[in-house]
């Protein structure tokens, strides 16, 4: 599974895709391939504000729980509500099955997170898929 | 394989095989058509000799007196307070020969305590753990299977009955009609050398093709085992529940003079239940895990989960909960504790699944 150039990556296998202060978010390719057959996902509310690093939601597999950690700072304007009756789309295509959408508070911090190579390599390092 | 290793108990084990699909493909394949499994973490303690009913008599709840040649059942070792050593499962394979199978975590503590509590019998305890790899084949395609790698004729091998036959060109294998899904299947014992586990291994998964084998992980077995209410060491059964918490009354031969904990069991059977094993179904949307605490409406901690999760075939989030005794009537709401929130479940009827009986 390619990794889209056009994102932004978190070493808690978040993806961010911005575009000025609005971006989407959602969980990388291998961390649903590490989860497993995905059954649950809970996730704030439209208007909620999360904070860089930390959980906003949580993902559950057949056989774990996980945080979903912030990539950025800002205010959740969408929530994609297929999710809830049909969580099995980030298995079959975890870069388009994005979770929420939001406002970011500060653009710039989506340079302190990895590029799609950067993340390859540590993903790589980490499991070897 | 492409299976996902996991540690367990200090076993390298497979959780699942993704390349095959994952949890839930393996899962429904046991219950559609056939899965399988290697469970060769499991052990194996073989009592032989004048006195090995007594001693099994002595040492597990169930009454092996009772077990034909060729027969097993289920029982469990108990401690002295009347709560679980381990569940095993007891075969008969001779006149006086017994094979205890026991769990993976508890292999040592099992074989110590089977060993220091049967000395003063004459028969002999041999912990044959590391001799066999075990295989399980599970599910309703599972005879066709395994029928078509042994001479033994399986249809004439009764649900917990044994038998041995050639597998696999191997000589005189166990094959038990046994196993942990709450499904149709086979348990066989074949030589634990990694060469002829392996090749039995891909002979099964060959032959089984036509069948829509998959190769079954730890993680599909768990959540077979909790549709069918199968108690796992540890979680449902431990050093601090008892066999009538557990409600596995009816494999506790309370008519059998002596046993290991009868005496406490009779003195807790004439006193008030605490806590029961009920079965719990999501209301409200969440997954109740293993550990997470209980609450009636009100607010206020009742009992806990023991195991929780996603029941890839019968699609809901089911949980096993030892709760007071009042909440046992199907229907009576419980808030679950998630992450802080009080999530709605209510009591069903357990097991939450019974495989459908043959036509």
């Amino acid at each position: 599974m390619p990794y889209p150039a056009d994102y932004k990556y978190t070493k808690e296998h978040e993806w961010i895709k911005a575009d000025g202060t609005s971006a989407t978010i959602g969980i990388t390719s291998y961390a649903q391939d590490s989860l497993g057959d995905i059954v649950f996902v809970e996730l704030p509310k439209v208007g909620s504000e999360i904070t860089a690093g930390k959980t906003f939601g949580t993902v559950e597999s057949v056989k774990a729980v996980s945080d979903l950690f912030a990539p950025a700072t800002g205010t959740v304007t969408e929530v994609n509500g297929d999710l809830a009756t049909a969580p099995e789309k980030i298995n079959k295509d975890a870069h388009s099955a994005w979770m929420i959408k939001m406002t970011l508070k500060n653009p710039g911090e989506l340079n302190g997170l990895l590029s799609a190579a950067d993340y390859e390599k540590f993903v790589a390092a980490e499991g070897g898929h | 394989m492409g299976a996902r290793m996991v540690d367990f108990n200090g076993w390298d084990m497979p959780v699942e095989y993704p390349s095959a699909g994952g949890i839930i493909a393996e899962h429904n394949a046991v219950r559609n058509g056939v899965g399988v499994f290697d469970v060769s973490h499991m052990g194996d303690i073989r009592l032989t000799g004048p006195q090995a009913l007594a001693a099994v008599e002595h040492i597990s709840m169930n009454d092996a007196a009772k077990l034909g040649i060729g027969q097993a059942q289920y029982s469990a070792l108990l401690y002295p307070q009347g709560t679980f050593v381990d569940d095993v499962i007891v075969h008969r394979l001779g006149e006086d020969d017994y094979l205890l199978v026991i769990n993976a975590g508890t292999r040592e503590k099992d074989f110590n305590w089977v060993r220091d509590n049967t000395r003063h019998f004459d028969c002999k305890v041999e912990n044959l753990s590391d001799d066999f790899t075990q295989i399980a084949i599970q599910g309703p395609r599972g005879v066709d299977l395994l029928q078509k790698l042994t001479d033994a004729n399986l249809s004439a091998v009764k649900f917990y009955w044994v038998t041995h036959g050639t597998v696999c060109g191997l000589k005189n294998i166990l094959i038990a009609r046994t196993g942990y899904t709450a499904e149709d299947g086979f348990e066989i014992y074949v030589p634990a050398d990694e060469a002829t586990s392996a090749r039995v291994w891909n002979e099964v998964l060959a032959v089984g093709k036509e069948f829509g084998v998959l190769p079954c992980g730890l993680g599909a077995r768990n959540t077979l085992r909790l549709e069918g209410k199968l108690p796992l060491y540890g979680h449902e059964i431990s050093d601090t529940i008892n066999v009538w918490e557990a409600g596995l009354d009816r494999f506790c031969k309370m008519e059998k003079p002596e046993f290991i904990g009868r005496e406490a069991l009779e003195k807790a059977r004439a006193g008030r239940l605490k806590r029961t094993l009920l079965g719990l179904e999501m209301v409200d949307r969440g997954i109740a895990r293993d550990g997470y605490k209980v609450r009636d409406t009100g607010g206020d901690e009742v009992g806990y989960v023991t195991s929780g999760s996603f029941a890839p075939y019968l699609k809901k989030n089911i949980a096993l909960a030892y709760l007071p005794p009042e909440f046992a009537a199907p229907g009576t709401e419980a808030k679950v504790e998630i992450r802080g929130q009080g999530v709605t479940a209510r009591v069903v009827p357990t097991p939450f699944y019974k495989r459908p009986k043959k036509a």
